[in-house]
């Protein structure tokens, strides 16, 4: 136990270490795409926690990303700023002249979506596997189309632009994503290894079981459903700022799939599977952006192709679910391990 | 002000037999596999674009265009069972889901690759666009075409399920899987006929759809397909007429909700989502469902 | 300690278990059985709270005497009635230790915050589950097996381990459901003996479904016979053993 600490406290000090010099040395575009891969940790994650352990099967993480990225927008635009975006339709003085400091914001966007979560968790979760998906899917679609009615206060379709980023050297600050990442990926497993994570998985497990063995099945699903709505805030809310503007477009039901295949990928209910799948996606839904352009081939060149680049991410993850059940990466993983144990 | 109404109820009755359509193909699937064919929006919408190229780049008539591509979804529909479902029978239901929802995002992309993103106009033959007078009240032609078609494919799927060998067979699947396959029953083929039938709706309802609101997308399957479904769940999934109830409930609903409180026009499409929230949480079986007890 | 009293259950047009009346006083062994179909296991999903009966009600007395058929199957467990399933219901992906572990975690007073937190007396309590956990599994002698996967140990073992953690819960009542189901004569005998002793260790009263005769007359002290859904005889082994309608509806099902 002990010398395990020693070692994860050695790995993260490494890790922070790499980013702090990713940060002076690579160029915009690269820093820009790890920063994009610590955010999207967080994300893959925060669904984990439903899907993978708790075995809740809830597709509404686009909406309560957007809620948290909406809160920590609202809350670190400055007045100047907002006044300029909300040329339709002036916004709520209240929210116009309310403004405070980023991590404020941030905890408050998670809170906002924990909030929402709880909310729409209490009804929702009595509900069971594919009448919860639909269900949060639903939720997820109903709170994108109060975004975007509510012109006054998210100024609607037109989204917002400008958010304040997180910047050193120009560069996006990967200390900020990475560190959160880093606190999360700790506390995940913090969380799993105590009573309350193995109840989590008991519940996934078998439910009628679980209950027989006096586990509170709403009370702990609604918890595992909270807490996963408020790291989805909380990835939401750093995806606006890294990004700097958003709109309700964004947080369509094409934003939970991407982390759906992520989940899937790095294996329901596996941590480390989960954090490496969630870089290698990101890494690859940039590199793999020239499949939507024109290729070259050397005696021709094709027209551009937009939508291949999905159509291969769709197809991997559906090859992944058909041919290996439990993820790939953790597959892929075990056998590494099988092997360096052979020898 | 009664005229109104009648105008509005006309449309409402159009496009709840749309949806209907569409929705007996989710309810049908989800009775015999426990699934949500994530991937039925994205067939209908492969229907309507088969008719667009059959219309415009042959010299086919177009009625003809319309059986063909109606069966050719429905064949296209019975391929997605076989590769993207059937590998993963007697898998957790989740897994089987996570395979639809892949489906889907799948074909919507390849429709981009292929059809381009750019919408496309439907290229809808002139009889339709003659406009009707009754009375007081004109509409347009396909408005009074959608319920009298969706009428007489009822009248014959509901033949086809209640006298035929094969409709027989989809009725027992679907009251107990298990006991049924140990029966003889010839599960693969009748999924795959389970299959063609709800995606030959989905290609009629598609065509229909087309006529009424001429304007193409890959991903114009996406709404009316997450609709489509919530009207099978208000109307208990598994029942055929269960379906077509929560059609008609879904699309009146939406016509006289933005006929008579415009003010809400902005949350048409969350009208479905909010239906469906309080049917699950009030009477999750749907209004015509039947309660199916828990085995411990 | 139980009170079952006119208990019926109707799922549909069928009736299950039919006005059915038992009373299981504290420490006693007492055992239902009955053919196949005859309604035992509904009369435990009743008595567990998985079904609320359509009439009758159950009491439970653990120092105040409560009505717990309007209850969740939680609250009951929290009470003290835990269970055994007659088709083994472990945790199955998780490891053994966990699956027992997860059995203590009912009694938990730390919230999720000092969990996460790992405050120290969220600490304290973990480790008294562990060690509970652990002496658990000496008790049934899966110790050494407690790391592996829970689906990996044979049939015998998986039911040791599902009474394993049934007994994690702190039950006052403990219900098994055939717990002998698939054991060979020897492994029956040592099963006999081994819920003789965690009744004395534990202070347990034990109510128990079971087809091994041998078992129903060896170790309990009061036998319920139930013939579809109606009980049909009640008395202690020798007086069961004589009964004219239970002979009957033995030898009619055979």
């Amino acid at each position: 136990m002990k010398k395990n600490t020693v070692f994860n406290i050695i790995l993260i000090a490494l890790v922070l270490g790499i980013l702090i010099l990713m940060n002076v040395f690579l160029d915009n575009y690269k820093v820009t795409v790890i920063n994009l891969c610590g955010i999207y940790i967080i994300l893959a994650l925060s669904m984990n926690l439903i899907n993978g352990f708790t075995g809740l099967f809830s597709l509404g993480h686009a909406g309560f990303m957007a809620i948290g990225a909406y809160t920590v927008a609202i809350l670190t635009m400055p007045v100047a700023t907002k006044e300029m975006n909300f040329y339709m339709k002036p916004m709520v003085p209240f929210l116009l002249n309310l403004n405070m400091p980023f991590i404020f914001a941030l905890i408050s966007g998670g809170l906002m979506a924990a909030l929402f979560g709880f909310l729409i968790g209490a009804p929702v979760l009595k509900l069971t596997d594919d009448y919860l998906a639909i269900a949060t899917l639903g939720f997820s679609e109903i709170i994108r189309i109060v975004i975007v009615n509510l012109q006054s206060i998210t100024n609607g379709s037109l989204g917002l632009k400008g958010i304040p980023k997180l910047t050193i050297n120009n560069k996006p600050n990967l200390l900020w994503s990475w560190g959160i990442a880093i606190l999360i990926i700790v506390f995940m497993n913090v969380l799993m290894k105590g009573s309350y994570g193995k109840a989590f998985k008991a519940i996934r497990e078998d439910e009628i079981a679980a209950r027989s063995m006096g586990i509170n099945l709403f009370k702990h699903k609604v918890l595992s459903f909270t807490i996963g709505s408020f790291l989805a805030g909380i990835g939401g809310g750093l995806l606006a700022t890294s990004l700097g503007t958003i709109d309700p477009t964004q947080f369509k039901f094409a934003l939970t799939f991407n982390i759906l295949l992520m989940v899937v990928l790095g294996g329901m209910g596996n941590i480390n599977g989960n954090v490496v799948s969630a870089i290698v996606i990101t890494i690859a839904m940039e590199a793999l952006r020239f499949l939507d352009e024109p290729i070259n081939l050397g005696f021709t060149v094709t027209s551009a192709l937009p939508g291949l680049r999905m159509v291969v991410f769709s197809l991997i993850l559906m090859l992944v679910v058909i041919f290996k059940k439990d993820g790939f990466v953790k597959n892929t993983l075990e056998k590494v391990r099988g092997k360096y144990a052979k020898n | 002000m009664n005229k109104e109404f009648l105008q509005h109820m006309a449309n409402g009755i159009s496009l709840g037999s749309l949806y209907a359509l569409i929705a007996i193909g989710y309810t049908m699937v989800y009775g015999i596999l426990r699934l949500i064919n994530f991937a039925h929006g994205d067939i209908f919408m492969l229907g309507v674009y088969l008719t667009f190229y059959g219309i415009t780049y042959t010299s086919i008539p177009w009625y003809i265009v319309f059986i063909l591509a109606s069966v050719i979804t429905g064949f296209l529909g019975v391929t997605l069972e076989r590769l993207a479902y059937k590998p993963l029978r007697g898998s957790p239901r989740i897994t089987i889901l996570i395979s639809a929802i892949g489906a889907s995002f799948l074909l919507q992309n390849a429709g981009v690759l292929v059809f381009g993103g750019r919408p496309k106009a439907f290229p809808t033959p002139e009889v339709f666009n003659k406009v009707i007078s009754i009375g007081e009240i004109s509409v347009a032609l396909v408005n009074f075409i959608i319920p009298i078609v969706t009428l007489i494919l009822l009248v014959i799927l509901n033949f086809f399920i209640q006298k035929t060998r094969t409709g027989m067979a989809m009725r027992a699947l679907s009251k107990d899987y298990e006991a049924a396959s140990l029966m003889g029953i010839d599960i693969n083929n009748t999924i795959s006929i389970t299959f063609f039938i709800g995606s030959f709706l989905a290609a009629v309802g598609g065509i229909m759809w087309g006529i009424k609101y001429p304007q193409l997308m890959p991903h114009m399957g996406v709404l009316p397909g997450l609709k489509c479904f919530i009207a099978a769940v208000i109307g208990g999934i598994g029942s055929i007429s269960g379906a077509v109830l929560g059609g008609f409930i879904l699309g009146l609903g939406e016509i006289l909700l933005i006929a008579f409180l415009p003010s809400l026009t902005g949350y048409r499409d969350a009208f479905a989502f909010i239906l469906l929230i309080i049917i699950l949480l009030v009477k999750p079986t749907g209004l015509m469902g039947e309660k199916i007890a828990e085995k411990v | 300690m139980l009170k079952i009293s006119n208990v019926t259950m109707k799922f549909g047009g069928v009736v299950a278990v039919n006005n059915f009346t038992a009373n299981i006083n504290k420490g006693e062994i007492v055992g239902l059985i009955g053919p196949n179909g005859a309604g035992k296991t509904t009369v435990f999903n009743v008595v567990t709270g998985v079904y609320k009966p359509t009439e009758g009600q159950v009491l439970f007395n653990s120092g105040d005497e409560k009505v717990i058929s309007t209850l969740r199957p939680d609250e009951i467990a929290y009470l003290g009635v835990c269970r055994t399933f007659q088709n083994i219901r472990l945790f199955k992906e998780l490891s053994v230790l966990d699956n027992v572990f997860i059995g203590g975690h009912l009694r938990l007073k730390s919230n999720v915050f000092s969990s996460i937190l790992r405050l120290p007396s969220y600490n304290r309590e973990e480790k008294e589950m562990l060690e509970k956990s652990n002496y658990l599994l000496e008790k049934v002698g899966l110790y050494g097996e407690r790391n592996e996967k829970a689906f990996s140990l044979p049939y015998g073992k998986q039911r040791r381990l599902e009474i394993a953690r049934a007994l994690a819960t702190d039950p006052k009542l403990l219900l098994l459901d055939e717990p002998a189901a698939g054991m060979n004569p020897q492994e029956t005998g040592e099963l006999m003996e081994f819920i003789s002793v965690i009744k004395e260790e534990f202070d347990l009263t034990i109510f128990l479904i079971e087809h091994h005769m041998e078992v129903v007359m060896g170790i309990c002290e009061k036998i319920y016979v139930l013939d579809h859904g109606t009980l049909i005889a009640e008395g202690n082994p020798e007086e069961i053993q004589n009964d004219s309608k239970v002979i009957e509806a033995y030898l009619g099902v055979d």
